[in-house]
């Protein structure tokens, strides 16, 4: 993935931001990033990771600064937007299939459109046969499935994901990283991912951005220049092993700023 | 299967234990049949005045019915007002509180006098009683809604009404529920103490209330029985009925609704 070419997605130009008169929770940020581009922000905890994915989607607005999204302002752009919570946050009265079809449903898409759609992203998330579950009756990591696919419905060019496998078990975790390059091969969007966890950021990421606590800022940008296609194997690879032991270090360096 | 067997059986041992009980303590303290009359001559006056208890029952559970389906439509649009902002919670919700811990056998004698004697005034003093829990606890659903689905739904570019029928609303089903249970028992208190003030326009017929209060004052003290057997058996199955729509509304996606498993 070449960085060259290619207009930002998502644009910070001096980003503060603040909850009343306390402490900045972000400081004076830039960042741009690229269409295509999929973007791990991982640092200690306080350092406004989330924040960041709040400041992208408008849910939360900066105190100073400006944020473009595909060049609007973030809740002009939300229809290109989606976003995945840290929890599944499915709605437990509805079925698997009406979960799915909520965004569509949401933003007015015909009931025949929403079907054919809620189909093959059930088909493409390997959930067809539960489609009519509740939530209730599915482990973990199908529900995040789930709210996977209900995010993809839209077919948005920038997805945003908040710790989506937090709760996951290592091997679950594994395998739904790989499941979501398999999608983002198929869909190309561009991705905005916080996470804890370094090897995750560095299976999936392009780039790495490590953020530092207290005000929250940016303390390092690492890219990730690993062969694509990823594949599970590549987490035995010698570079793989050198790229984590790199993020790791700068990690440490950022939580003791 | 089998272990509900048991439970059955044992808890029917402690009916026959507890009519036994009743039994020997009239035997034993030679207690006179107007204080208390045995097991056996309440199950004759049941048998014997079946009409009236049914014609009485019948009474009762239509006010308490109409009371507490009232108190349901009004509770559920109140709790839509109040879930609007905290400014209308604030300021209203102390009115709610009032509406709860106003003596219901205080104020019956001014509904009476506003309403006159009769099924209107009784059905008005069950809808008082049955409301405040269904505003609180429809309110209480509405507005727990955890932040990040109305996130999802902001995202999404959802509507107000939107976000109303197709998150807070559904999301406070069980809380309505839990509302109606508790509005529904005391829906039937609230209708049998109105009749005990605002009995009935007519005389010698009349639900529940207004029919043990007849039968005190003649000292038929195993109708008197009969009666709050019958009150106890249309508590039960206002329960019952709730219960069941709780169940079939509920069981498929909430886990509070599942049938309780017998220990």
């Amino acid at each position: 993935m070449t960085r060259e070419f290619t207009a930002p997605e998502v644009e910070f130009v001096g980003v503060t931001k603040q909850y009343g008169t306390g402490r900045a929770v972000l400081e004076a940020m830039n960042l741009a990033i690229l269409k295509g581009e999929f973007v791990s922000i991982i640092g200690p905890s306080g350092c406004g990771k989330s924040t960041v994915l709040k400041l992208i989607s408008g849910l939360a607005m900066p105190s100073a600064g400006t944020i473009r999204v595909d060049g609007m302002t973030p809740k002009n752009a939300r229809e290109t937007i989606s976003y995945i919570f840290q929890d599944a946050t499915l709605l437990p009265w509805r079925t698997v299939r009406r979960n799915v079809g909520l965004a569509l449903e949401l933003e007015g898409a015909s009931s025949h459109r929403r079907e054919e759609k809620t189909r093959a992203l059930l088909d493409l998330v390997g959930l067809r046969t539960v489609a009519d579950a509740y939530p209730r009756e599915l482990s973990g990591g199908m529900k995040m499935r789930v709210s996977i696919a209900r995010a993809l419905a839209t077919s948005p060019r920038l997805l945003l994901m908040d710790e989506p496998f937090a709760a996951l078990d290592e091997m679950s975790r594994d395998h739904m990283n790989e499941e979501l390059l398999r999608l983002r091969a198929e869909q190309k969007w561009t991705a905005v991912f916080v996470t804890h966890s370094v090897t995750e950021a560095v299976f999936l990421s392009t780039l790495i951005v490590v953020l530092a606590p207290n005000p929250g800022r940016i303390f390092a940008a690492l890219p990730v220049n690993l062969p694509q296609p990823r594949t599970a194997m590549l987490r035995t690879s010698p570079e793989f092993d050198a790229l984590v032991g790199q993020v790791s270090h700068t990690l440490r360096e950022a939580r003791s700023q | 299967m089998k272990q509900r067997m048991i439970t059955l059986a044992s808890s029917l041992a402690v009916l026959a234990a507890a009519l036994l009980l009743w039994q020997l303590i009239l035997l034993v303290f030679r207690v006179p049949p107007y204080m208390l009359p045995s097991p056996w001559a309440v199950a004759r006056a049941v048998g014997a005045r079946l009409p009236s208890l049914e014609t009485a029952f019948a009474i009762t559970a239509e006010e308490a019915l109409g009371g507490l389906l009232a108190s349901i439509v009004a509770g559920i649009a109140i709790a839509l007002i109040f879930a609007q902002s905290r400014w209308v919670r604030r300021m209203l919700y102390p009115y709610t509180l009032l509406l709860q811990t106003v003596p219901i056998v205080a104020i019956a004698p001014l509904i009476l006098m506003w309403v006159g004697a009769g099924t209107a005034s009784v059905t008005l003093i069950a809808f008082i009683i049955s409301l405040a829990p269904i505003i609180a606890n429809t309110t209480q659903g509405l507005v727990s809604v955890e932040e990040n689905m109305v996130h999802l739904f902001l995202m999404h570019n959802a509507s107000p009404a939107q976000v109303l029928f197709k998150l807070r609303l559904p999301h406070a089903v069980p809380s309505l529920f839990t509302g109606i249970r508790i509005a529904s028992g005391i829906s039937v208190i609230g209708a049998i103490t109105g009749e005990l003030y605002a009995g009935s326009s007519r005389v010698g017929e009349g639900g529940l209330g207004y029919s043990i209060l007849y039968a005190s004052s003649q000292l038929q003290t195993d109708y008197l029985f009969a009666l709050v057997f019958a009150a106890t058996v249309l508590g039960f199955s206002f329960f019952f009925l709730v219960m069941f729509f709780e169940w079939y509304f509920l069981h498929r996606w909430h886990e509070s609704a599942r049938t309780p498993e017998v220990e």
